[in-house]
């Protein structure tokens, strides 16, 4: 037996607190458990998700190219980018940090751009493949997304700490603010599009 | 139009994931409901009542003062000594052009947890005493808009990477913070990430209890 979707029997959830609420108002009906505003689908779902993930794919460009930070060590100054930080702990050994670090920085934007994109143009042609995986992908995308944001804290914590003036000193450069940007862009995609979407190609 | 009610039906559930509809059906503690459909998460049955569930979130707001006033690292190079908590790590991102990222970064590790804490710990104080806070339906709204933000853990593999990152040039140990920040990510996923619709239902049960 097919369980019945919302619009079949003319209710829906509250976005805000998840009451089920009878749907036969017009606009702008509030919720009257936390009086917030209802709504089918979050609005404008599709294309306000494609504008904050094509701003981050495009600021993901320097965020690779920019050096995220300066290191000055008894005169000598180097500025690295992030797969150069990956790339020191590969040579010197570390290579569970070089994986951790790479997953962060490089394998969990590039599967988030992947997979909502992927999302997006199969939801715009209402296809009805692989739902139930195209529905897991959302999930997982919104559980790994924000730990991304690990390099961002690593320069931080890092600069905060190393300030010996001409002796050694850490500074954090462009790169890491376009990196960050990055990572919140595609937080605000993932929370923009609408898995229910998704399902609502599903032939009744 | 009509200002008549909406009706409601607090005996279904609707999948956020798929919008489909379910009755709800009586959980044991512990156990979680999943939607047959998209096999997402619908509901699930808290081991916690709201007592144990406070006492969980006035310790978080403890290991969160502890965790903000020690250093979480301390290095030392040539004789040279500093050390960094978790307001100087955010303010070091607050130089030159990139000064706009520490504010995310703030947020994530600072501001969010601790709203996070206060909100739970004012909404749970009042449904203790079978009372709906003041402001409940915004700071429930304010909760579920809080979680994705908050950064703890990420934080403290942070911590971690720069640890080992630093110890190749430089002597570096562990500060008092680096171990409440572990115990406040603990805490911080036991008390923040359940279900804040859940808090709803609560407290429902417990308005129509004191009305009967
Ligand atoms: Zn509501
Ligand atoms: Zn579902």
């Amino acid at each position: 037996m097919i369980s019945p979707r919302a619009a079949q029997l003319k209710v829906m959830a509250c976005p805000a607190c998840g009451l089920v609420v009878e749907d036969g108002q017009p606009e702008a009906a509030r919720c009257p458990r936390c009086s917030a505003r209802l709504t089918r689908r979050r609005p404008n779902s599709v294309a306000r998700a494609w504008a904050l993930l094509i701003a981050g794919m495009i600021f993901y460009i320097p965020a690779n190219l920019l050096p995220v930070m300066h290191t000055s060590l008894l005169g000598r100054a180097s500025d690295s980018t992030i797969l150069q930080g990956v790339v020191e702990f590969w040579l010197a050994g570390s290579y569970g940090i070089a994986l951790v670090i790479f997953v962060a920085s490089v394998a969990v934007p590039c599967s988030k751009f992947l997979i909502l994109g992927l999302l997006l143009v199969t939801t715009q042609r209402r296809s009805t493949w692989a739902m139930r995986e195209r529905a897991r992908l959302y999930r997982l995308v919104e559980v790994v997304g924000y730990w991304s944001m690990l390099d961002v804290l690593v320069v931080a914590i890092v600069a905060a700490l190393v300030k010996f003036q001409s002796l050694s000193d850490i500074e954090p450069r462009t790169g890491i603010l376009f990196f960050g940007l990055v990572v919140i862009l595609t937080m605000l995609a993932a929370m923009q599009f609408d898995p229910r979407l998704i399902w609502d190609s599903e032939p009744t | 139009m009509s200002d008549g009610e909406l009706r409601t039906f607090p005996h279904w559930v609707i999948c956020e994931h798929c919008d489909s509809v379910y009755r709800r059906i009586a959980l044991q503690a512990g156990q979680a409901a999943r939607c047959p459909r998209c096999l997402a998460p619908l509901y699930r049955a808290s081991r916690l009542d709201a007592q144990r569930w406070l006492a969980l979130t006035i310790a978080a707001g403890i290991v969160f003062l502890i965790a903000n006033l020690c250093p979480l690292v301390r290095i030392s190079l040539q004789g040279l000594h500093n050390e960094a908590t978790l307001w100087q790590s955010a303010a070091a991102l607050a130089q030159g052009p990139v000064a706009l990222i520490a504010l995310p970064a703030a947020l994530s590790i600072i501001v969010v947890p601790f709203l996070q804490i206060v909100l739970l710990g004012w909404v749970l104080a009042f449904a203790c005493r079978r009372r709906r806070a003041p402001g409940f339906a915004p700071a429930l709204r304010l909760l579920g808009l809080l979680r994705p933000w908050s950064m703890v853990e990420v934080c403290l593999l942070g911590i971690l990477v720069a640890i080992i990152k630093l110890s190749g040039f430089l002597e570096v140990a562990p500060g008092p913070g680096i171990w409440a920040m572990a115990v406040l990510m603990v805490l911080i996923t036991l008390i923040a990430n359940r279900d804040v619709h859940w808090l709803w239902e609560m407290v429902d049960d417990v308005a129509a209890g004191a009305a009967a």
